[in-house]
């Protein structure tokens, strides 16, 4: 590696860090700009003007907000989210379990569909024009097109409905065996599949497609290679830097997607749990789930771009 | 290769335009649903017309009724309105703002260039649905607070697409003959740069449309879009989830919209003829 894409390497994580900087701030600016007061909220109205003045000190509410800002940074170094005020437990016990669901959701979703987004845009690229190719382009383009709650809704329908092969909820809490566990991931995860290959397939296609018009698979094909060897062994080693791009990008597409899935299947996971603070305006656990989607947000788009820099070949 | 795609497009030559006719004819239809909508409901909203909830469809209640009895037919034709409008206000500031302002980044440069273009990557980096969810968390659910917030949301990539056509434009030879005239930054971004990059942006209206279409249902599906009584489509598949298990058409209807909505828009972008959708005019 050379110093230049080391350069933009290092200039790319510097600006990830200032971003998630002003993503933070945002977000705490954000929930501090709700109407009503923290201290009064919290001791109800029955709670005396000295006692609210006495919460307010206590709290440090009274601090100018950048203040406010740097003591919360502050405490999220040393891993003190804060504490929820709707039960007055520790914001990070409550995620705890959360998070771990959630991961697991992710994690099982990403092992299933690279594969399957992959094989399938790279065969589409390769039979371009085909019946093949326009069916996966036709399906993928329409999976886009429509919002995730209706390809939800559409797994229950055909899954849970009409085939009845799986229940329409998970509870993670009711597995015992196996196959109960494949029965309360299996609707999440399908439709998380569907959402995030139909990104990916696009992506991959489009990366292939561009590397097999280059001059060299052309000159690979006027020497008679076949045409499974002339994208295995010429195009694909050249498309791999966009198509590694397209899945990290492809798989950011997970954050907006677990925000509808946890919700519509009641799953649960940090999603959930932030949608349900919304509704009870937990601030605390608002700042902390929203600070852990913009962070698995930003690693994620920051490495895609990552990946874009250092797989150019004009720039190693 | 050049043979296949040569072949490619004279066997499909004509089925592409008819795609793009039936796209175009959707979005008009909704278009005029959306505006006429209140002359043409057969019930009022509100009113409850069957003793049965999710009832199916049938004669006088042609799409069903809801989870209160209320006729769907014109529930969705209502929602339309909700629906269209609000997506419409919102990628019209969006795109407005994102090419104003791209096309300024690109005739200025400099500083203000950099600035713009690194605050404008920072909004990027906040997925849309979070930004949409702690928003409302914030400043609790309105029209014009939702209107807004897809706006500001959607900023940031108008003027990303924007700015890299305007900066290939602004390295043409008549930029420069217009910047000796002495011409004012008005007149370069509006008589020079403009017609120059008028298509493609307004195909990515389209698509920037699309996505607020979809991020305005995803947040009424979650309960944190239009409040009842007002209902776009989103709501309506929200408010009437609990058909699912019995695929009343109440849940069904309201979706459908949506993606023909959708559908549409993508297929007609995919069919303008080349030299509307080409970035590079």
């Amino acid at each position: 590696m050379t110093s230049g894409v080391l350069n933009l390497v290092l200039k790319r994580l510097a600006i990830a860090v200032v971003t998630l900087l002003i993503v933070l701030f945002a977000v705490f600016f954000a929930t501090n700009m709700l109407p009503g007061d923290t201290a009064s909220m919290l001791l109800g109205q029955a709670a005396t003007p000295e006692a609210v003045a006495g919460l307010r000190e206590a709290m440090h509410l009274n601090d100018p907000a950048i203040l406010r800002f740097l003591r919360w940074l502050l405490g999220l170094l040393h891993g003190d989210l804060g504490t929820s005020y709707a039960n007055e437990m520790p914001v990070a016990a409550l995620i705890g379990g959360r998070f771990v669901n959630t991961m697991e959701l992710a994690g099982i979703t990403t092992l299933l569909s690279v594969p399957l987004a992959l094989t399938l845009g790279i065969t589409a690229a390769m039979l371009r024009g085909s019946l093949y190719d326009r069916t996966v382009t036709v399906l993928s383009i329409g999976v886009i097109s429509v919002p995730e709650f209706m390809v939800a809704t559409l797994a229950v329908l055909l899954f849970a409905v009409y085939l009845r092969w799986l229940p329409a909820l998970s509870s993670v809490n009711e597995a015992h065996s196996l196959t109960d566990l494949v029965r309360i991931y299996a609707m999440p995860v399908i439709t998380l599949t569907f959402v995030i290959s139909a990104q990916m397939i696009r992506m991959t296609r489009a990366a292939v497609i561009e590397t097999l018009a280059t001059p060299y698979v052309e000159m690979a094909l006027l020497k008679g290679a076949s045409r499974g060897r002339m994208v295995l062994r010429h195009a694909l080693p050249n498309a791999l830097g966009p198509i590694v791009n397209a899945v990290a990008l492809s798989l950011s597409y997970l954050v907006g997607g677990v925000i509808i899935v946890e919700t519509i299947f009641n799953y649960p996971g940090i999603a959930k749990l932030m949608v349900d603070a919304v509704a009870t305006r937990d601030l605390p656990l608002i700042q902390s789930c929203a600070m852990i989607f913009c962070l698995g947000y930003l690693v994620l788009i920051t490495a895609a771009d990552i990946i874009a820099i250092m797989s150019n070949p004009r720039l190693r | 290769m050049a043979r296949v795609a040569a072949s490619r497009r004279s066997l499909l030559g004509h089925s592409y335009n008819l795609v793009g006719v039936v796209a175009a004819l959707v979005i008009v239809a909704w278009t005029l649903i959306a505006i006429f909508a209140p002359y043409i409901i057969p019930h009022s909203i509100g009113d409850i017309v069957d003793d049965d909830y999710f009832g199916p469809m049938r004669q006088g209640l042609w799409l069903g009724s809801d989870y209160l009895g209320r006729d769907m037919l014109s529930r969705v034709l209502m929602g339309a309105r909700y629906t269209v409008g609000i997506s419409l206000a919102a990628v019209s500031i969006a795109c407005f703002s994102g090419v104003v302002l791209g096309m300024i980044a690109a005739v200025a440069g400099g500083w203000l260039d950099t600035c713009l273009s690194r605050f404008m990557d920072a909004m990027t980096s906040i997925p849309s649905k979070l930004f949409g969810l702690v928003v409302v968390a914030a400043v609790g659910s309105s029209i014009p607070v939702l209107i807004l917030t897809l706006a500001v949301i959607y900023i940031p990539g108008a003027y990303r697409f924007t700015r890299a056509l305007a900066v290939n434009i602004n390295t043409m030879d008549f930029m420069t003959v217009a910047r000796v005239r002495g011409e004012s930054t008005v007149y370069l971004i509006g008589s020079e740069i403009l017609p120059n990059i008028i298509r493609p942006v307004l195909a990515d209206f389209g698509l920037r449309f699309v996505f607020i279409v979809l991020l305005l249902s995803g947040l009424s599906f979650l309960g944190l879009g239009l409040q009842p009584p007002l209902a776009d489509w989103g709501a309506l598949v929200r408010e009437n989830i609990g058909g699912l298990p019995f695929a009343a058409p109440a849940v069904i209807v309201p979706s459908l919209a949506i993606a023909s909505l959708t559908i549409s828009v993508n297929l007609l972008i995919d069919n303008l003829p080349q030299k509307i959708r080409d970035r590079n005019p």
